[in-house]
């Protein structure tokens, strides 16, 4: 899957912040996949605290296939104290991996937005690695629905 | 019991006087006689008496559903809340709700307010709204509040009749443009695509208010999202907010560059703005349904008042959450809201709140509104006026699981497409029948017209189609209102099933069963499946009006009994 890359995201990038993308392709629909192994490498199978990081999704997916994610961490972004690495991954996807943002003290604030495809009703998880090996974690349910009857 | 000041009880009981009227009238034409017994009953100055208070007055009308001439309108008998608005206004109907709020049996607000004896008070009281009745009102509010007043329009306003959709909205603006509202919000409108909305709203000339619909790419925003109008001496800052679901609730296809949401954080900054700015009073023109505007009301600081939409209820007094006053002014034109403020050193110290129902054998038409209206209707007017068939009982949309519309519907669909199972989309608009009533090719219209009619045929499997009960169902039976979407159930016809509404999703519908052969649908079978509204982009199928005429026209008389094949649980 290809995908735009909006005015945002175009300075979310430019301010340093560097995305890999990992688009899980077709494949069978597990209720779970692999989202708890790729936290487990990506956090050393240290438990992530709750807080410092704010995901914002919509309650409910206008679009499952372009789902708009923004995420923002809570940092001073000093060569002392900043954000290296955010990953997110989505527990309900046919594989969870849907990207990992890079960061430096450079990039001056820690935070990005993107659009993400979710296949069904699920959690989205962001979890951010400080430069002090400190781990944090937000979590966001968004709701996929087939739609049709309101109104 | 509501909690919210009791202003209005005093003027509901001026109608003590009218007792249930018992007339069970064999009269078979609704309508022709009703007018002398309504206003013997009630006067035009007893529906518009209010002590006026303080410096602003508010009106509100919404969901009129493009219905420009009066209808018959019943409330529904099931409107079942979840979570923190179980069993509480708007989800107490019938003779709850007249006893939650003392409302005399027999009177006007009985007969607009609850389905108890529906026909017999029908017969009394006639038919209720017509834009013609609403601009009456206006009119007199205005006479009597002059500067104070501001008319504030809820959206649902240009589809869902045949005139609207063949004049692509334009004889609702035309005749809106009359009442002079001073902004209004939407919801169906954007069913007629983005390049006729934007085409109207420029020439609108009152401010088109939506602060959540942001073009997807950017988020910048698409229409203004508040306005300030000064009366009384007071700036009234006022948000509008479009359903935040429309692009999931209707063909997203259609507004293909639009993206909605409740947007909080950026409402938040809007009511703050306007506070900046001097507004003294801050009103959420609204139609995010009222569930999610009593929890918004909890979140969203600096509203004085909601002002509901969506849902069609309507409360006969405001609910206060925190400082927030919420009003629900019903739909199809039949009530219009009035809310005095009495608005000093930026808050709101007094107010008096009535909901007018709008009884169109009691109200006199406005003249200039009715000529207006006549001239839209009139290159359709004959068409309109043709006997498709009879109906023996009532046919009514209103209910959260069924209602004897739809079941006709249904049957069309079953009949006439060949299949042995129907979908009909819940959506809650569409006024009712009385029994031994001629079914007119306009009050099949009420019912069904809008853009993306096609009336599919397609085969889904068992689990396909628990999977789409499960999914609607979560979009009305969510304990968290801001999941809920606002419609009621998607009808069915040849199934029968059992919901348990306080279950998670994937777990509420069971005992699925094809009522033609009794048996239990198997999940991996394919069934015949025909349905209406789908929201997808090239469904295939004649308009479901045309399915009905046919149906009709081989059935002649229908008589649908309300029975339901969804048994319910839990609620």
């Amino acid at each position: 899957m290809t995908m735009t890359v909006s005015r945002r995201e175009a300075l979310a990038l430019s301010a340093g912040a560097v995305a890999v993308l990992a688009f899980g392709s077709a494949g069978p629909a597990f209720a779970k996949n692999d989202s708890d192994d790729l936290i487990k490498a990506f956090t050393g199978g240290k438990t992530p605290t709750k807080g410092k990081v704010r995901l914002d999704l919509p309650d409910i997916a206008e679009n499952g296939n372009t789902v708009p994610l923004a995420f923002s961490v809570e940092s001073p972004m000093t060569d002392a104290s900043h954000v290296t690495d955010v990953l997110i991954v989505a527990d309900g996807n046919p594989r969870a991996g849907v990207a990992t943002f890079h960061f430096s003290p450079r990039s001056g604030v820690a935070e990005a937005a993107t659009r993400i495809r979710l296949a069904e009703t699920q959690n989205v998880i962001a979890v951010a690695k400080m430069n002090d090996g400190s781990l944090f974690m937000d979590t966001r349910q968004v709701k996929v629905t087939i739609g049709g009857c309101g109104g | 019991m509501p909690t919210g000041r009791n202003a209005t009880r005093r003027d509901l009981l001026q109608f003590g006087a009218a007792t249930a009227a018992a007339l069970a009238a064999a009269g078979l034409d609704p309508g022709g006689w009703t007018r002398a017994f309504a206003q013997q009953r009630v006067s035009e100055a007893d529906l518009l008496a209010f002590q006026p208070v303080g410096n602003v007055t508010l009106v509100h009308i919404t969901d009129i559903h493009a219905q420009l001439m009066p209808v018959w309108f019943r409330e529904p008998t099931v409107n079942l809340g979840v979570g923190e608005a179980k069993g509480v206004p708007p989800h107490v109907t019938g003779k709850a709700l007249l006893e939650s709020y003392k409302i005399p049996a027999g009177s006007p607000l009985a007969y607009a307010l609850a389905d108890v004896d529906f026909e017999a008070l029908a017969k009394t009281y006639g038919r209720v709204g017509g834009l013609d009745r609403v601009a009456t009102i206006v009119q007199a509010i205005r006479a009597e509040r002059g500067d104070r007043v501001v008319l504030l329009d809820g959206g649902d306003t240009w589809q869902n009749s045949w005139t609207s959709l063949a004049t692509k909205g334009q004889d609702m603006v035309d005749c809106m443009a009359l009442l002079k509202p001073d902004a209004m919000t939407a919801h169906w409108e954007f069913t007629l695509g983005e390049a006729r909305v934007k085409e109207i709203v420029d020439s609108l000339g009152f401010p088109f208010l939506c602060q959540n619909v942001r073009e997807s790419e950017f988020q910048d925003e698409v229409f203004k999202g508040s306005t300030v109008v000064e009366r009384g001496g007071v700036k009234v800052g006022i948000v509008g907010q479009a359903l935040p679901y429309t692009p999931i609730a209707n063909p997203r296809w259609m507004i293909p560059n639009w993206s909605f949401g409740i947007r909080e954080k950026e409402l938040q900054a809007e009511v703050d703005k306007l506070r900046a700015g001097g507004a003294q009073l801050v009103v959420l023109l609204s139609h995010n349904g009222f569930d999610v505007d009593r929890k918004l009301a909890g979140r969203v600081s600096g509203l004085d008042v909601i002002l509901t939409g969506h849902t069609h209820d309507a409360l006969p007094e405001p609910l206060k959450i925190g400082k927030t006053l919420l009003v629900a002014s019903g739909s199809h034109g039949k009530f219009v809201s009035r809310l005095d403020l009495d608005v000093r050193d930026g808050a709101v110290r007094d107010f008096r709140y009535r909901l007018i129902p709008v009884l169109a054998d009691v109200i006199k038409p406005d003249a200039a509104m009715a000529a207006t209206i006549a001239k839209h209707r009139a290159p359709h007017a004959k068409m309109l006026a043709e006997e498709v068939g009879r109906t023996e009982t009532t046919l009514y949309r209103r209910g959260n699981f069924n209602g004897t519309l739809d079941d006709v519907i249904c049957e069309a669909l079953i009949a006439e497409r060949d299949a042995e199972i129907s979908l009909s989309p819940g959506f809650r608009w569409g006024p009712s029948l009385l029994p031994g009533q001629a079914i007119t090719r306009e009050d099949v219209y009420n019912a069904t017209a809008m853009t993306y009619p096609a009336a599919y045929r397609m085969a889904m499997t068992g689990a396909r189609l628990k999977e789409i009960l499960e999914d609607v169902a979560d979009n009305i039976f969510n304990p968290d209102p801001y999941l809920q979407q606002g419609g009621d159930m998607v009808r069915v016809g040849g199934l029968a099933y059992t919901i348990d509404v306080g279950k998670p999703i994937g777990s509420r519908i069971g005992d699925l069963t094809l009522t033609r052969t009794g048996q239990p649908l198997a999940a991996d079978k394919d069934y015949t499946v025909a349905g209406w509204a789908s929201v997808n982009e090239g469904t295939e199928g004649p308009a479901i009006w045309d399915v009905v005429f046919a149906h009709l026209g081989r059935k002649k008389t229908v008589a649908p009994t309300g029975a339901s094949t969804v048994k319910i649980v839990g609620a």
